[in-house]
């Protein structure tokens, strides 16, 4: 699939925001006075944001109003009640704290399902895709929530949380690469199957239905250089996760050190959300000469 | 409401003979003239007469090769357009109710006054047969011409698909495919009409029909032909000596 820079930036910084946000109506970090402003702030910022950057990606963002309609069939609708509920609620939760110094607990552990749950929905979209085996597996929604939280923690400077929560995150991560590499010749969908003809050494594209691109290729049959692919990996496991979570686990952690471990993490979870997109095989491909 | 239908009486569809196709394409440019001239259009093109012209089709024809293990190989061209699913996946994602299965017919459609362009559905479609608009950003599709089947201002032989009314071959038919006595159903039965990846669960009303087996020998002339000559004889002999010997 191809690895559009708008649901990359969307999915990383959602994860992120709402992870904070939920970290926050928990009440697992709960900063005082200025500082919990800020972080306040920070956690709507990135949400917020991040249902920007979700609203590039659209052919007509003017009609995104519309996309509040289906929730009984859509996840994509889902995610929008959700992200939307989480922030009014967390807006109201914020508030209460900042300027009347309310803290209403069952609020903000509301707002805390009500982002956790848009995270879930947003991996859904994903997830669903009967067409795309590697993210129709339960393991894409476990993942989105776990970057979540670990990212959320980790922001919220809980160390030894975010710690931890990296290190089983980076696990997960590994083992959700290795399984997805399976999972295609796993659905059963092959060449044969696609067309109803031959046998799978017996059959191959002869003639493309069109020389140039097309929306469906570019989109679809985006295909990565596979030699990078296992470097990528590395960069995505040793920033992303090991090296964070080392961070954080030293003796002492100040802020240089946990700012190292916020973009560390920032930086290997974007190749890792990045990979997730690049190396996705949607089955059209079969129509185009990709993969038995 | 994305939800779809529950199960219709009527199926309107398309039969592909796989063995008639001849691989000529003028389904693609009779269903591009109809769909971007017609009440439906424009269905855009990007750069069309630059140097990377790309633009939106609702019915493409792919051409693969077979080589079986006995026998000679074949060439087998494979038009692939919306199945208009039972089950379409393609409905049930869309967010903003736009795309829609119908209840009188079963033809899946767009309505492009909602689609947001968020392409899902094209993801969500197993065979590619939904492409964004590069000029209006709104999701295409094909319509089974729904602007021509019901359409009774145009003569009733046109009351068709355009693909199906200019196939040269006769490799395309229309027809209702939830009525067990109707003409495409029946032809589905003689033939073995089989649906596209059935692993996906998509429920395709529209079928293809098998390409049948080729004659093994095909060559009837080659028992009468003397075989050519391996080594040369005469002066082509003494030149091959000579310029050896250089």
């Amino acid at each position: 699939m191809h690895p559009a820079p708008s649901l990359i930036a969307f999915s990383l910084l959602s994860g992120l925001g709402f992870g904070l946000l939920a970290m926050l109506g928990l009440g697992i970090a709960a900063p005082e006075g200025l500082v919990g402003t800020v972080f306040w702030g920070l956690g709507l910022g990135l949400s917020g944001s991040a249902l920007l950057a979700s609203a590039f990606h659209l052919g007509h963002p003017e009609r995104a109003l519309k996309a509040f309609s289906q929730w009984r069939s859509s996840w994509l609708s889902r995610e929008a009640w959700l992200a939307s509920a989480a922030m009014a609620v967390f807006a109201l939760h914020a508030g209460l704290i900042t300027f009347a110094g309310w803290r209403i607990a069952p609020l903000g552990w509301l707002g805390a399902l009500l982002a956790l749950g848009t995270v879930g929905a947003t991996a859904m979209i994903y997830a669903q895709l009967r067409t795309v085996p590697r993210w129709h597996h339960w393991s894409t929604p476990a993942l989105f929530i776990g970057h979540a939280l670990a990212g959320g923690s980790l922001l919220a400077g809980k160390t030894v949380l975010a710690g931890i929560l990296l290190i089983a995150l980076g696990a997960g991560q590994l083992a959700a690469w290795w399984l997805g590499d399976r999972l295609f010749a796993r659905s059963g969908t092959s060449i044969t199957r696609a067309t109803g003809l031959g046998v799978p050494d017996g059959i191959r594209l002869w003639e493309a239905p069109h020389t140039g691109q097309n929306y469906l290729t570019r989109e679809m049959v985006f295909v990565i250089a596979r030699k990078h692919v296992a470097k990528l990996r590395v960069i995505a496991a040793v920033f992303g996760y090991a090296a964070p979570a080392v961070l954080l686990l030293l003796p002492s952690v100040d802020h240089a050190i946990a700012a190292v471990a916020v973009l560390c993490h920032i930086f290997g979870a974007a190749v890792s959300r990045w990979l997730f997109f690049a190396e996705a095989e949607h089955v059209v491909g079969l129509y185009y000469g990709r993969g038995r | 409401m994305t939800d779809l239908p529950p199960a219709l009486q009527v199926k309107l569809g398309l039969v592909i003979d796989l063995d008639t196709c001849v691989g000529c394409h003028a389904c693609v440019i009779a269903c591009k003239g109809w769909n971007t001239q017609g009440d439906a259009g424009p269905l855009a093109d990007a750069d069309a007469y630059g140097k990377a012209p790309e633009g939106a089709f609702l019915n493409r024809v792919h051409s693969f090769e077979l080589t079986p293990e006995t026998g000679p190989a074949q060439i087998v061209h494979f038009p692939k357009s919306c199945l208009h699913c039972e089950t379409a996946p393609c409905v049930t994602v869309c967010p903003t109710g736009a795309s829609y299965k119908r209840v009188e017919d079963g033809i899946v459609l767009v309505n492009e006054t909602d689609c947001i362009g968020c392409g899902l559905c094209a993801w969500a479609c197993p065979y590619g047969a939904r492409e964004m608009d590069p000029v209006e950003k709104v999701m295409k599709k094909c319509t089974l011409c729904v602007d021509r089947i019901y359409n009774e201002t145009l003569p009733e032989v046109d009351r068709v698909p355009a693909c199906v009314r200019t196939c040269p071959a006769g490799a395309r038919h229309f027809g209702d495919l939830g009525d067990p006595d109707s003409a495409v159903s029946q032809l589905v039965a003689e033939r073995g009409g089989y649906d596209l990846m059935p692993d996906q669960e998509t429920g395709p009303v529209n079928k293809y029909l098998p390409p049948r087996p080729r004659d093994a020998e095909i060559d009837i002339l080659a028992p009468f032909l003397e075989p050519v000559a391996e080594e040369p004889r005469g002066f082509m002999a003494w030149l091959d000596r000579t310029l050896e010997r250089i």
